[in-house]
């Protein structure tokens, strides 16, 4: 069956009746007329044909709530329903990011709150909440930690250690602060590895970003030398909290000693990914680093007491690297973490962690056999295998990916971290039960014993999906990125 | 509240399954001296008790709805029609997470790329991108592009005062990294025109600006042009709906804030950053793109393309670190116009347009107030009041009234002058109410 959906343009028709808005209540003002246009390319449609395009178009989709989304690095986990009516509250909903901060003091406290909670899970001394997503956070930690240095007359520090297994925004963002990247390489272990640490840490380092656990899903064996060599040659340590859904509870990146840190809202806080966004990347920081945050900021501008609450307002640190953003970061995305961590509470927070780790071990545990494991440790929220068989050559992580489509799952990440050949990053999440794992499980081994048996049967899937595998070169060759100008001129005949 | 389903004996099983006896023994590879700290949160709470303590919290506000607002400054109160949020609301469309495969994410995917149809279109552009953070990233992300176009030989960005004060923030704090001079914007008297030079790589405008001015813009198209500068233009999407779009001034990028399209305020996020260019410029671009292709059984689709300029490729080398966009507001835009349509947007922009002149005249007659703007303004205007706008305002929220926006807090030449922004929102009753204050409070 064909599942193709026209797009709004091909479903327009020109005079469709469409939304009413209210009739003018004042009179007509002389239009600046030589400022007007002349042509607008808008579609026309009725509510009804607008809802079933969307409705249709969701139908092709595949979410956390369609099914098991095993997504490594993503933290694909439950996005909890009351997080959206919660942010859909009007009083949130509805305030203006201008309003007089009086008359928002209930958005203040939000904030503020999440900011205290954030730097009590992190152990961090403060925490900036503008960050709109989690490498917008690694570029306003990376300014950070460059601003710091050069604030105490040492603007040479230009180099950024990054490990072998960073996520690919670590260098992008450094580039983009004027740091220059040097990349580390990992050891048998996937750590880390001490030896080429040793030899790059000099008075040019101006910090180390890391990423622990690791994208291998290893928690770094000797975090702590690591730290301490970074911290004694002068540089700070950067803290990638992609993984951070590993850690709640169990331990603090601030008690390390990392100097920085983004949270992701979107992965470890459950605030949903939108299909890419919108994202939400807090920073916490040591004391040191307080005054160098972006700002705005809310502080208590008035103690409150026993009968009045405190007064609460924006403020901008002293240092402040400036705004990263419009206004106060993703507000929205602020409301659903704040219901989500106080949904758990306190020992909720160890919960989470412990349930993660213990899905993702689960996993490992039985697949280790079937597939090959490239770092055979305990793991932490997530771990990597190798998606290639010594018995089927010709077949490739992408393939098996593709064949759990058919099986109704979410493939994981496939080809990252690069370090590992034929990489297959799986990350369960917390929310997921022992019935789904097993059901995943006996996918994975099927598909396994298939490569080698049919393994056609892989390399031509998915089969089952409204969609066979897109043109990837086709795409990037004809270079066709908005609705075609053909496709119009029907429209609007 | 958990939203965990394992039972005690699921809990063993898979314990037993690992070889371990504990959770504890998973932790094993972690510094024993730090581990499982005393977190000072609160207790756990139920949905009911949580969703109790956030409705105090959200009553502890005065919003928009209970109020008359004339605040605008870059965040618009305009009315979203109700099916927009019912198809946020699709379950296959918020928990779906970047479309990495293709053949699951098709959904995403074609929104993406008839949101980037609809942005092309709207600002008369020949490319759109799949979004940015908001319009203050979008434009910063502009200034990125034009570096890179000039391969880093040409050190001079130039902007006018007129733009959004907190965009020009945030540009200079993305960019200050960069040894580059970023000029023009020091005044409202200086004209960026005179700033341009063989070494500048991007001229940025606002259109309406910041005061709401329509400004013709050709002469700086033709000055930036000379000297081979990109012209940015940060434009307000509602008003492209009535007036010329910025590629008929010889914009090479328009980019600008699109939560009036669809979005709520809430607070200030999450909004979307529109990013729309020349075809010759894409591969400078930043964030995603969608491409149409076909699939294994001819079947047209949408892809991800040009990915090699994207940093989970080249990585140190791409032209942005940006991974996330703001794929759900990007849906919301795309809802937004398809629902309103081509009539839609342009009554929309009149209702904004001709309200706003109703109000600004009403204002301009008063004694103690006077019309600001010389130039056609959109939807939003200055008016020089004869005391304090701080003072002004808290008498307006006595009546329930949001005020402007106070110029004099970012701009020192223009203390006592207020910001007013009017939309489709405000009824003829309430801007007399609004403008009965201020003449009581002139």
């Amino acid at each position: 069956m064909n599942r193709v959906e026209p797009n709004v343009y091909e479903l327009s028709t020109p005079g469709r009746p469409s939304h009413r808005f209210p009739d003018l209540d004042v009179p007509f003002a002389e239009l600046p007329d030589k400022m007007l246009r002349d042509h607008l390319e808008l579609p026309e449609l009725s509510e009804l044909e607008v809802t079933r395009h969307f409705v249709r178009l969701s139908q092709l989709n595949f979410g956390i709530d369609t099914a098991f989304y095993p997504l490594g690095s993503c933290t694909m986990k439950y996005n909890p329903k009351v997080n959206e009516d919660a942010a859909r509250l009007p009083g949130f909903a509805h305030t203006h990011p201008l309003q007089d901060t009086k008359v928002l003091q209930g958005n203040l406290a939000l904030m503020y709150t999440l900011q205290e909670w954030l730097a009590e899970i992190g152990g961090f001394a403060g925490v900036s909440l503008q960050p709109a997503a989690g490498a917008h956070g690694e570029l306003t930690g990376i300014l950070i930690l460059r601003a710091y240095h050069q604030d105490r007359g040492d603007p040479d520090r230009k180099k950024i250690l990054v490990p072998d297994s960073a996520h690919g925004t670590n260098p992008a963002t450094t580039t983009m602060s004027g740091l220059s990247v040097i990349e580390l390489p990992s050891d048998k272990r996937g750590n880390v590895d001490l030896e080429a640490l040793r030899t790059e840490c000099d008075d040019t380092v101006a910090g180390l970003m890391l990423t622990n656990p690791n994208t291998l899903g290893l928690f770094e064996e000797h975090v702590e030398e690591v730290i301490k060599l970074v911290h004694d040659c002068g540089g700070l340590v950067y803290g990638d909290g992609a993984n951070m859904n590993a850690l709640l509870g169990v331990i603090r990146p601030g008690d390390l000693g990392f100097d920085v840190l983004h949270y992701n809202l979107h992965k470890t806080f459950s605030t949903p990914h939108g299909g890419g966004g919108p994202g939400s990347g807090p920073l916490g920081v040591s004391e040191a680093l307080l005054d160098y945050l972006p700002g705005p900021i809310v502080d208590t501008v008035e103690p409150g007491d026993d009968d009045l609450p405190p007064l609460y307002g924006l403020v901008m640190p002293k240092k402040t690297i400036g705004r990263v953003k419009a206004f106060h970061g993703h507000f929205g995305m602020h409301v659903r973490a704040f219901t989500y961590i106080r949904s758990y509470g306190k020992s909720g927070m160890r919960d989470i962690a412990d349930h993660a780790v213990l899905n993702a071990n689960y996993l490992l545990a039985a697949l280790r056999d079937t597939y090959h494991v490239p770092f055979d440790r305990t793991c932490m929220h997530e771990f990597v295998l190798e998606g290639r068989f010594e018995k089927a050559p010709g077949v490739h992580a992408l393939d098996v990916s593709k064949r759990l489509m058919d099986w109704g799952f979410h493939p994981p990440t496939n080809y990252f971290p690069l370090i590992v050949q034929e990489a297959l990053m799986i990350e369960p999440t917390e929310t997921e039960s022992k019935a789904t794992l097993d059901a995943f499980i006996e996918a994975m081994k099927s598909i396994a014993q298939e490569a080698e048996d049919h393994p056609e049967q892989l390399q031509t899937a998915p089969h089952t999906t409204a969609f066979g595998r897109l043109d990837e070169v086709q795409a990037a060759k004809e270079l066709v990125l908005c609705c075609r100008p053909a496709e119009l001129s029907t429209a609007e005949t | 509240m958990t939203y965990i389903p394992h039972t005690e004996a699921e809990r063993s099983q898979m314990l037993a399954a690992i070889g371990v006896k504990s959770l504890d023994a998973l932790y094993a590879d972690l510094p024993a001296d730090v581990r499982f700290p005393d977190l000072a949160l609160p207790e756990a709470a139920s949905e009911m008790e949580v969703m109790e303590d956030l409705q105090l919290l959200a009553e502890a506000n005065l919003h928009v709805r209970q109020a008359s607002c004339f605040l605008g400054a870059g965040a618009y109160n305009h009315y979203v029609p109700s099916v927009v949020d019912h198809i946020l609301r699709r379950n296959e469309f918020y928990t779906a997470y970047t479309p990495y495969q293709p053949e699951v994410s098709q959904g995403t995917l074609q929104v993406i790329f008839e949101f980037q149809s609809l942005i092309t279109f709207l600002t008369g552009m020949e490319v759109a991108n799949a979004s940015h953070y908001d319009g203050a990233t979008s434009l910063a992300e502009a200034a990125i592009l034009s570096l890179n176009h000039h391969r880093g030989k040409r050190t001079k960005i130039v902007l006018s005062a007129g733009i959004h004060p907190q965009y020009r923030e945030v540009l200079r704090t993305y960019l200050q990294g960069q040894p580059l001079a970023i000029v023009g914007d020091g005044s409202l008297a200086d004209d960026p025109a005179s700033h341009i030079d063989e070494n500048t790589s991007m001229v940025a405008v606002q259109y309406p600006d910041f005061f709401g001015n329509i400004l013709d813009l050709e002469a700086l198209g033709r000055a930036a042009r000379d000297y081979g500068a990109l012209l940015c233009v940060v434009a307000n999407p509602i008003a492209l709906g009535l007036l010329k779009p910025p590629s008929e001034f010889g914009a090479d990028i328009v980019v600008g804030e699109g939560q009036p399209l669809g979005i709520p305020l809430s607070f200030g996020g999450p909004y979307i950053g529109f990013f729309a260019t020349r075809e010759e410029y894409v591969r400078n671009m930043a964030g995603r793109l969608v491409g149409e292709t076909v699939d294994s059984r001819g079947q047209r689709g949408y892809v991800m393309t040009l990915t090699p300029r994207e940093q989970h490729i080249r990585r140190g080398r791409a032209t942005s670190n940006i991974c996330t966009n703001q794929g759900l507001m990007a849906l919301a835009v795309t809802a937004y116009l398809s629902t309103v349509g081509r009539a839609g947007l342009k009554q929309v922009a009149e209702l904004c347009y001709h309200k706003a002149h109703y109000t600004a005249q009403a204002i301009d007659q008063l004694d103690g107030y006077e019309l600001w703007n010389r130039d056609p303004f959109f939807h939003e205007f200055v008016v020089r009041c004869s005391r304090p706008v701080a003072e002004i305002n808290e008498a307006l929220l006595d009546h329930d009234i949001i005020g402007g926006y106070d110029l004099g807090q970012v701009y020192p030449e223009l203390g006592e002058h207020m910001l007013i922004a009017v939309t489709e929102l405000n009824y003829k009753e309430e801007i007399d109410d609004f403008v009965e204050v201020l003449n009581e409070q002139g």
